[in-house]
């Protein structure tokens, strides 16, 4: 059975029409393609803050989003971990309350705080304010605050774009690190196809709200062509 | 410049009727606000123009109002005598009822304007990280608005404090029963009151001052610390 099962078909108001199947085993998939793909949208719909008109999302067993059948599991019962563009930090709590938020909440399995400071190296800035955070601690914290309500799927909205060369560097080493020691079926969005394919097992190609191209198992070869 | 007891009487009875006006608005000023800044629905603009009209009514208007709902023979006047034996008109508590409404459109106002510069994103966020409607209003709505919501308490507290044209028609009038605009409006209409009167003059003018200076700087901050999230 595939980890993810995605199947939705939304008109917005802006025109524009996503109208994507695909599968995503456990793993990392990359959901790839140029601005105004649809790729962030796609995250939204998985995570439960859009609601598409007509569609399907499963999560291994559980059906997250089933329209036809009334069903439409709200975010917080997803069990869905989001690491979004803007990061979305809470302004009003320190970096390790941003991280325990999830962790108080309801986890769908528990992951070890320490283990999690120690993989990211948050130690320092645990007490300070997200505002007074380099851009790579803020992507680190937010990451962490992810992993740590121990999610079914884990969502990476463009973790690198705004980074720098070296920065972007660092946080895939953390990425990686964090990913395969968590083993956290993720899904990974990027419009730059090299970052994709560096850190993606299964790589999805979406083109104006269509899947273009699928490619699984580790030799992606779409992009080198 | 010293003040009398039945001064000290209105100081305290001021500052009691509007900690409880406050109060009483506060909850209803939540929902209201929050409503009016995060959802759309028919009806949205009569609701707004009902919330605000206690801003253009003339006061009296609304004491007449509130007399005629509250008094032995007002139907909601009727309902709390019957069930619960309260009596409101004619007691300290109707001049609280009086500036809890006449000062609602304020903290409304004030309230909407913080809810509205909370980022939905954030909101969004806490969802995703597993908490419900009530626990994302509770641990990330209501912080985040909180130095709006200060304000707006604080500017009700405020309007409260000199609520005088709607307080004058439905609370008791008599000796250590007045708030400070109507023991100021009792000293005026007595042989030398101008003099008398103008300890609490003062005293009103101080209050209302502070009230304000610290709902401003709360704001401010308010705004802010929005714009930096």
């Amino acid at each position: 059975m595939p980890r993810l099962r995605f199947h939705c078909r939304h008109q917005f108001p802006s025109g524009f029409i996503l109208d994507a199947e695909f599968e995503a085993s456990d793993g990392v998939t990359g959901l790839c393609g140029p601005s105004g793909s649809g790729k962030t949208t796609t995250l939204g719909i998985i995570a439960g803050t859009l609601r598409p008109r007509q569609g399907i999302v499963q999560l291994g067993d559980r059906v997250l989003l089933d329209t036809a059948r009334g069903v439409r599991l709200p975010p917080e019962r997803r069990r869905v971990g989001c690491v979004f563009q803007d990061l979305r930090l809470f302004p009003h709590l320190t970096v390790e309350q941003n991280m325990r938020y999830g962790l108080n909440r309801r986890p769908a399995r528990k992951i070890d705080f320490s283990r999690v400071v120690e993989i990211l190296e948050l130690h320092d800035v645990l007490g300070r304010s997200p505002r007074t955070l380099s851009g790579g601690q803020q992507q680190r914290t937010a990451l962490a605050r992810a992993v740590l309500q121990g999610p079914e799927l884990l969502l990476l909205d463009e973790p690198l774009t705004a980074l720098d060369a070296g920065l972007k560097e660092r946080i895939v080493v953390y990425l990686e690190r964090m990913l395969a020691e968590l083993r956290i079926p993720t899904v990974f969005v990027s419009h730059d196809l090299a970052d994709v394919r560096r850190l993606a097992e299964q790589v999805i190609l979406l083109e104006a709200g269509r899947v273009v191209r699928e490619d699984k198992g580790s030799g992606t070869d779409f992009g080198r062509e | 410049m010293g003040f009398t007891v039945e001064q000290w009487q209105a100081i305290g009875l001021s500052l009691r009727v509007a900690i409880v006006a406050v109060l009483l608005s506060l909850p209803f000023g939540l929902a209201l606000a929050w409503l009016l800044a995060r959802r759309q629905f028919r009806g949205k603009a009569i609701l707004e123009t009902m919330i605000n009209l206690p801003l253009v009514l003339p006061p009296v208007v609304t004491g007449y109002l509130l007399l005629v709902a509250f008094g032995r023979n007002g139907w909601i006047g009727q309902f709390l005598d019957r069930w619960f034996g309260l009596q409101i008109i004619f007691t300290w508590k109707a001049a609280a009822l009086a500036s809890a409404i006449v000062a609602f459109p304020l903290m409304v106002r004030s309230i909407r304007l913080a809810l509205s510069s909370v980022d939905v994103h954030l909101e969004q966020s806490a969802r995703t990280l597993g908490a419900g409607p009530f626990d994302t209003l509770w641990t990330i709505t209501l912080p985040l608005a909180r130095n709006g919501i200060i304000a707006g308490c604080v500017l009700a507290f405020a309007r409260s404090i000199g609520e005088f044209g709607a307080t004058i028609m439905i609370s008791e009038n008599t000796q250590g029963s007045r708030t400070i605009p109507l023991e100021i409006y009792n000293l005026l209409e007595s042989p030398g009151g101008v003099q008398r009167a103008q300890g609490l003059v003062f005293a009103s003018i101080a209050i209302a001052a502070v009230a304000m200076l610290i709902g401003e700087i709360l704001e401010r901050r308010g705004l802010q610390r929005s714009a930096a999230a």
